[in-house]
């Protein structure tokens, strides 16, 4: 049923922008991944420091420094997404 | 001798200096509403959120400082930044940008479109809107003008320039003194650079890699700053801008491709201990992954500033966009959207240590693993047999 009104946007050339809808997709998959990940990683950090308090900077700085790399490859996706909004 | 104050340690005047700067802080930060937005149209111009983002985020040829389209001194107020082009038939034209009329007339044979400068037929001046352009001329175009980021390049360098050299004859000025004033706070910074990035990421022979690093680490977070001031010459997004970080992800290349040891490069294409089979499938993905590690450290760096920017300006655009269904809307929205606002400019500040820290590291780790030294008699993680 809803493919079918799909089929009729593409078809009948109203400007409602496929590649828009998917291209907002694309970028909220990418949150979702990054959510995920830093999630866990942020649920094993606060985990290792609640067993060893005294190793709570050490963590906190290493939480940080892999989130900022995870995010990285969250980026990606935001930054295609971008791209087929913009470009031509 | 008597003392002339004592610290306070209770009651109103309790960290009394931090809370005034942090009050000022915040107070400021409201104000990058104003530089952001235009005021509630009378007239039927819709407000067109995308636009203002991007003429945020990308280059321009004048330094928009305040005011909308259309309005004179002292209602707006732009610098015109000089237009340099090279032509391979024209040669060389500079003037000044403000010619252009903002993208409505031509001249001496160019026009304005979607910012960036293209090549028409007409030499004289004429409506720009009505001129063809000529796509061949504009293919073979140098565009090789001062933009808004090549002044905020400027400016940061030279306050780069100024900070580092200044602290450097200082500490030659007065060897084995107590550092003092723009020392003693540049000094954990750089130190935490050399100690406790590069020293264990590269190993034994640091110390020829720390210039870049400690170049890299306050180009980017100096540039990150200035981002998020809404003053001229801040508030224009530099390292949002992928030229700017592809530029520096191709000096770390550059860097590793010079540096790297035979062992690094024999580990890429023919890694020792691995069947041939495999090394078929296994050398083209080692040199993609040669070539993709500061692909990625460019893609980092650029994504996470221009979207620290677009969100910003997104909270600040919601304010117009119900402004423009009912001003009293507006004005509720508005308190909403700034507390949003501050807060992620908080995180945006966050983000501009991170993605500097991130960067260098990185960059660190990519070096140290190209001069790394595989002793003969160690265990040879690569060995099967």
């Amino acid at each position: 049923m809803s493919s079918l009104i799909l089929l009729d946007a593409v078809a009948s050339g109203t400007n409602i922008g496929i590649g828009y809808g998917i291209a907002g997709l694309g970028a909220g998959l990418a949150a979702v991944g990054a959510g995920i990940g830093i999630g866990r990683i942020g649920g094993s950090a606060l985990e290792a420091m609640a067993r060893q308090p005294e190793l709570m900077n050490d963590l906190r700085a290493n939480m940080i420094l892999t989130a900022a790399l995870v995010e990285g490859a969250a980026f990606f996706a935001m930054v295609i997404g971008l791209l087929v909004i913009f470009m031509k | 001798m008597e003392r002339r104050y004592t610290k306070i340690q209770s009651g109103f005047y309790r960290f009394l200096p931090v809370r005034l700067l942090l009050s000022a802080l915040l107070f400021l930060l409201t104000f990058s509403a104003i530089s952001a937005g235009e005021e509630i149209p009378s007239k039927e111009q819709k407000f067109n959120p995308g636009e203002l983002i991007m003429h945020h985020i990308g280059d321009s040829h004048e330094c928009h400082i305040y005011g909308k389209e259309g309005g004179k001194f002292p209602y707006r107020l732009s610098i015109p930044l000089p237009v340099i082009i090279y032509s391979g038939q024209r040669g060389l034209n500079v003037f000044s940008s403000s010619h252009f009329h903002h993208g409505h007339k031509t001249y001496r044979g160019y026009k304005l479109e979607d910012n960036k400068v293209v090549a028409v037929n007409e030499m004289s001046e004429a409506d720009a809107h009505e001129t063809p352009v000529n796509a061949e001329l504009t293919a073979g175009l140098w565009d090789i003008s001062i933009t808004k980021n090549v002044v905020t390049l400027f400016f940061s360098c030279t306050l780069m320039l100024w900070l580092f050299i200044s602290i450097a004859k200082a500490y030659t000025k007065t060897v084995n003194a107590a550092p003092k004033g723009k020392q003693s706070f540049m000094e954990p910074i750089i130190l935490f650079i050399r100690d406790e990035v590069a020293k264990p990421s590269i190993g034994p022979k640091f110390e020829k890699y720390v210039p870049w690093l400690l170049t890299v680490f306050f180009f980017i977070l100096i540039n990150n700053l200035l981002g998020l001031v809404p003053l001229f010459p801040g508030g224009t997004n530099l390292t949002g801008n992928i030229a700017i970080t592809m530029f520096l992800a191709i000096i770390t290349l550059v860097i590793v491709t010079f540096t790297a040891n035979g062992s690094y490069w024999r580990h890429i294409f023919a890694m020792p201990g691995i069947p041939i089979g495999v090394l078929i499938i296994l050398t083209p993905i080692e040199i993609l992954g040669f070539v993709l590690r500061p692909f990625v450290l460019m893609i980092r760096l650029f994504a996470n500033i221009m979207a620290g920017h677009i969100i910003a300006l997104s909270f600040f655009s919601l304010i117009f966009i119900f402004g423009e269904m009912s001003t009293g809307l507006g004005y509720g929205v508005s308190l909403v959207s700034i507390l949003f606002t501050v807060f992620m400019g908080f995180l945006e500040l966050l983000v501009a240590f991170i993605q500097a820290y991130v960067f260098a590291l990185l960059s660190a780790m990519y070096f140290g693993a190209a001069i790394e030294e595989h002793h003969k008699g160690e265990p040879d993680i690569h060995q099967t047999a």
